[in-house]
């Protein structure tokens, strides 16, 4: 049997057994968790190291084939969809921790590391990698850095870039570089540029992160409000007394039942909307800012504020947030969920917009917040049998952003453009700003070979979602 | 083995009896993979619990037949559970790979009708039944004592056994004098908190005969009277995963009529394994007998569980030493049991308990499978092993006899000081006062 040039050639690079091509086994790679477009590839490989990544750039250049680089595939935004002609290329075989150097506060990781994986193995070290997207269990660490992933505790400490020292990146031409690790770039600060990139630039392959020291102490809190702006009143004024609490997350009725179904915390369920707050720091003035912000819950209607007695129990409320949109598969076969980001003090009227935009499209939305970044997350449920639904939930889901922009916001805070909001683009983007990016992105790749179609829209507006 | 009987035709679609609504409770959100011990090795989602789920669901909706590279991606599921464990979204996993395994194996019996020794002998044949294995092991058992089997595994020469049977033989644990057979009753010590049934099983009469001594003694430590019913027998797990849906309905319907449910605050059983087949007996079967399996089921209690919610009595002697627990699957996943296990051991004075790197990624064992699919059973032996040197432990826990084997045998091929107890075993030391 002659099989394909390309499979041929990739299959010289990293071994006949790390090339798929059997189109069942390409059908597993038609999407990422955004489920609402697919289309398999014409192939997957797995490289082992940087090298061979370099090798499979210079292939599928000479084939004029596309590269869609994929780590755990937890995208929300289509990021790893294959776009026509690609051949998905995963990080998940490149996963060693190289180097935990703890007096210099760094770590050096390959690309596929879970994210997960090194906040275990950095566990009694009383350091921690900082970002911690919900999906830190099986999100990789280049992932994170593609999309700049955030998390809970960006509230105080950032998001991923505030936390990559340096990367070694494989360019379109197949060159290896290493970009730092510095902690002040001396020349252009392209591992700023690489951070959220997408995988349209290049590949990352290695990334040196900072780790950062555990807080002393901390105190873990849920209040339970009987009202969405309530809750969202609280956060504001939390945040104007001057505290910045490390994490201040806000679930609202809907999603409470399934994350009551599925961790049996023991939530309220006829609350209309619970925050999780947590400080942390000093031990000696924690009890000072833990009286303050049950004070203002209360002050705003807060029906109870309780701060977990153990580590068990904090831990079983972060497990509740950070878990609770899977959780959602509960209530129903598939959702879409949207990253508006706005300011902070216009979180209750977008929310309140949002339930109206969901009675006029006839779908049900639940929402989930970073509520101290102005970032909602709403999930918009369907059943992806139904195409009706599925185009009204498009639909809904691109007026929601609408409204997050016409709020003064944006489209994005944590999951990326991808292919899902790339249609958005241009509402939020001047034609001169995203020809700018453009201009950035083809002296990368000036064959456009990076995940084609993604992040930013083709010239002459012809984006199409 | 069809002769007719409606039930055990299938569908030429092996995807067929798997409920629709069970594939639809999976969102794709992908935070499943890393929990999966072989998409953690091998990094192919086709090897991870999303993309199996996907390959089920193609050949459910009739999008592609199953091929032969689709098969491979799901014989080498452990049917671990792992994925369940951390699936926010409620998916059942095993509900779905068990009924598709057991369509493709009675698929293959009926088309090709071929005779496979090991399953049909060795497997379905043998293993279930202590009787059969008992006087099997004697030759072995004789090297063993004379210090021969040592030596000729060290020579290698145990590889010269082909195939699986030399896997199953490189398995067997040195000889411990077990004990004789647990009588039909032992009466609680002090007050009397509960009356319970003992579950000896099959593989882990033979094998672990010490600990289910220790077990029962634990549970007169507690104040429970223990039964032991004669007449049950194999648990119906070997037969069930191996194929043999009916080998196993007779299996269960043994332990049915031998444990009379109204007599008994609770079943207790002390592997994992045969623990998790017993809590799903409600499940497996579709017959008049339903009802009363599910009626057992709900009686089943893994000892550490059951103990912990009984309120256990803290064991006194100190025993001075660094150990580690490791999940089984079967208790952890498939049981959801965890924390019971962990609570207990720590209650042992002097015993200093550290987490074990990555505890509830199986080793590698998992029922038969380390027999069927050694290469990856190996890679994930060496991965568990590595783990446990992290930790400096000196004696390894684990609550199931499969894992128990599985790690023994790879700490022996190192040649490494480390033993490998259950944890009633330390438990029942601790209990004793000398
Ligand atoms: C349940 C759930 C909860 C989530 N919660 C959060 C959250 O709290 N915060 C958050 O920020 N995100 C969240 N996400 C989104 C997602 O997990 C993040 O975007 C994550 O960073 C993606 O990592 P990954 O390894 O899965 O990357 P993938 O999904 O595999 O890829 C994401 C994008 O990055 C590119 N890429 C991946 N690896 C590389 C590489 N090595 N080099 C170059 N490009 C690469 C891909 O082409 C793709 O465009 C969540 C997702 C799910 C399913
Ligand atoms: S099985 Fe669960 S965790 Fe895995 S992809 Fe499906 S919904 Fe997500
Ligand atoms: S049962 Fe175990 S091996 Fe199989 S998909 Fe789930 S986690 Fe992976």
């Amino acid at each position: 049997m002659s099989l394909p040039p390309l499979i041929t050639d990739l299959r010289q690079c990293v071994g006949p057994s790390n090339v798929l091509f059997a189109p069942s086994e390409l059908a597993v790679y038609d999407c990422d968790a955004f489920t609402a477009e697919r289309r398999p590839p014409v192939a997957v490989v797995f490289p082992e190291n940087a090298q061979q990544v370099g090798q499979l750039m210079r292939v599928c250049r000479h084939h004029g084939a596309a590269v869609v680089p994929r780590g755990a595939g937890t995208s929300l935004a289509g990021g790893c969809l294959p776009g026509p002609n690609s051949v998905v290329l995963m990080l998940t075989r490149m996963n060693r921790i190289l180097e935990i150097d703890l007096r210099n506060r760094m770590a050096v990781v390959e690309a596929g590391v879970p994210n997960l994986k090194l906040t275990q193995a950095l566990a009694g070290s009383g350091y921690h990698f900082a970002p911690d997207p919900s999906s830190q269990g099986a999100s990789t660490i280049g992932g994170n850095v593609a999309t700049n992933a955030g998390g809970p505790h960006t509230l105080k400490y950032g998001v991923t870039v505030n936390h990559v020292l340096g990367l070694e990146v494989v360019l379109s031409d197949g060159t290896i570089v290493q970009l730092g690790p510095y902690e002040d770039p001396p020349g252009l600060d392209l591992v700023g540029l690489l951070v959220g990139s997408e995988g349209i630039l290049g590949i990352v392959t290695k990334v040196w992160v900072r780790l950062t020291r555990n807080p002393q102490d901390y105190r873990t809190m849920r209040a339970i409000f009987d009202s969405v702006e309530q809750a969202s009143e609280a956060v504001s004024r939390i945040i104007a007394a001057g505290i910045i609490p490390a994490a201040m997350e806000l679930m609202d009725q809907g999603i409470l039942a399934a994350v009551e179904e599925a961790f049996s915390f023991g939530f309220p369920l006829d609350a209309q909307a619970i925050l999780i707050i947590e400080v942390d720091g000093l031990a000696v003035d924690i009890e000072r800012k833990q009286q303050q912000i049950v004070d203002i819950c209360k002050q705003f209607g807060a029906r109870e504020v309780l701060t977990a007695a153990t580590t068990a129990q904090r831990e079983l409320l972060w497990k509740c947030r950070k878990l609770a949109v899977g959780a959602t598969g509960r209530l129903s076969p598939s959702y879409i969920i949207e990253d508006g980001v706005v300011p902070r003090t216009r979180l209750p009227q977008v929310i309140r917009r949002i339930a109206e935009i969901a009675r006029s499209h006839r779908i049900r939305i639940v929402n989930v917040a970073h509520a101290g970044d102005g970032n909602v997350h709403p999930l918009l449920l369907f059943d992806e049998r139904d195409s009706a639904e599925t185009q009204r939930v498009r639909a809904a889901g691109r007026e929601v952003l609408q409204e997050c922009i016409a709020a003064g916001g944006s489209i994005t805070a944590e999951h990326g453009i991808g292919v899902e909001k790339l249609s958005l683009m241009e509402r939020l983007f001047a034609p001169q700003d995203l020809e700018a990016m453009r201009r950035i992105r083809e002296a990368f790749d000036p064959r456009l070979l990076f995940n084609p179609g993604k992040k930013l829209p083709q010239a002459g507006g012809a984006a199409s979602a | 083995m069809s002769n007719g009987n409606s039930e055990k035709i299938v569908a030429a679609n092996p995807a067929a009896g798997i409920g629709f609504d069970l594939f639809l409770r999976c969102v794709h959100c992908g935070l499943c993979t890393s929990a999966c011990p072989t998409y953690t090795e091998l990094g192919d989602e086709n090897d991870g619990p999303r993309g199996r789920i996907q390959l089920m669901r193609m050949v459910a909706e009739g999008r592609t037949p199953l091929s032969d590279r689709m098969r491979r991606h799901l014989e080498l599921c452990l049917d671990c559970r792992s994925c369940e464990t951390a699936c926010p979204s409620g998916v059942r996993y095993g509900r779905m790979i068990e009924p598709f395994r057991q369509a493709v194996e009675q698929l293959d019996a009926r088309l090709e009708k071929r005779f496979d020794w090991f399953r049909e002998l060795i497997l379905l044949r043998l293993l279930p039944y202590p009787n059969r294995l008992r006087p099997l092991l004697a030759p072995i058992r004789l090297l063993q004592r004379l210090g021969l089997f040592d030596a000729a595994e060290r020579v290698g020469l145990l590889r010269l056994v082909p195939g699986r049977l030399g896997r199953l033989v490189r398995l067997l644990p040195p000889p411990v004098s077990g004990g004789p057979r647990l009588p039909k009753f032992l009466p609680a010590v002090g007050r009397k908190r509960a009356r319970v049934a003992f579950f000896v099983g099959c593989v882990a009469d033979v094998f672990y005969r010490h600990v289910h001594w220790a077990t029962v003694r634990v549970l007169q430590q507690n104040g429970c009277d223990v039964f032991v019913p004669p007449g049950q027998g194999c648990c119906g797990a070997i037969h069930l995963h191996n194929g043999d849906p009916d080998g196993a309905r007779l299996a269960a319907h043994a332990n049915l009529v031998a444990f009379e449910l109204d007599r008994y605050d609770a079943i207790v059983v002390n592997h994992g394994g045969c623990g998790a087949m017993l809590k799903e007996y409600g499940l497996h079967w579709q017959d008049g007998l339903t009802p009363h399996r599910a009626k057992f089921a709900a009686k089943v209690k893994d000892v550490h569980e059951f103990l912990d919610q009984l309120g256990f009595v803290p064991p006194r002697r100190r025993i001075d030493c660094v150990a580690t627990y490791h999940d089984s699957c079967h208790l952890a996943h498939a049981q959801g049991v965890t924390a019971a296990p962990r609570k207990m051991l720590t209650s042992i004075p002097g015993l200093t308990l550290i987490e074990l790197p990555e505890s509830g990624i199986c080793c590698g064992s998992a029922g038969t499978y380390n027999l069927l699919e050694p290469g990856m059973a190996e890679r994930l032996a060496r991965r568990k092993l590595n783990n446990i040197l992290q930790t400096g432990a000196q004696v390894v826990l684990a609550a199931n006899a499969g894992c128990m084997l599985q790690i023994a045998a790879a700490i022996r091929g190192q040649r490494l000081p480390l033993r490998v107890m259950h944890p009633m075993e330390l438990l029942d030391l601790s209990y004793r006062e000398e």
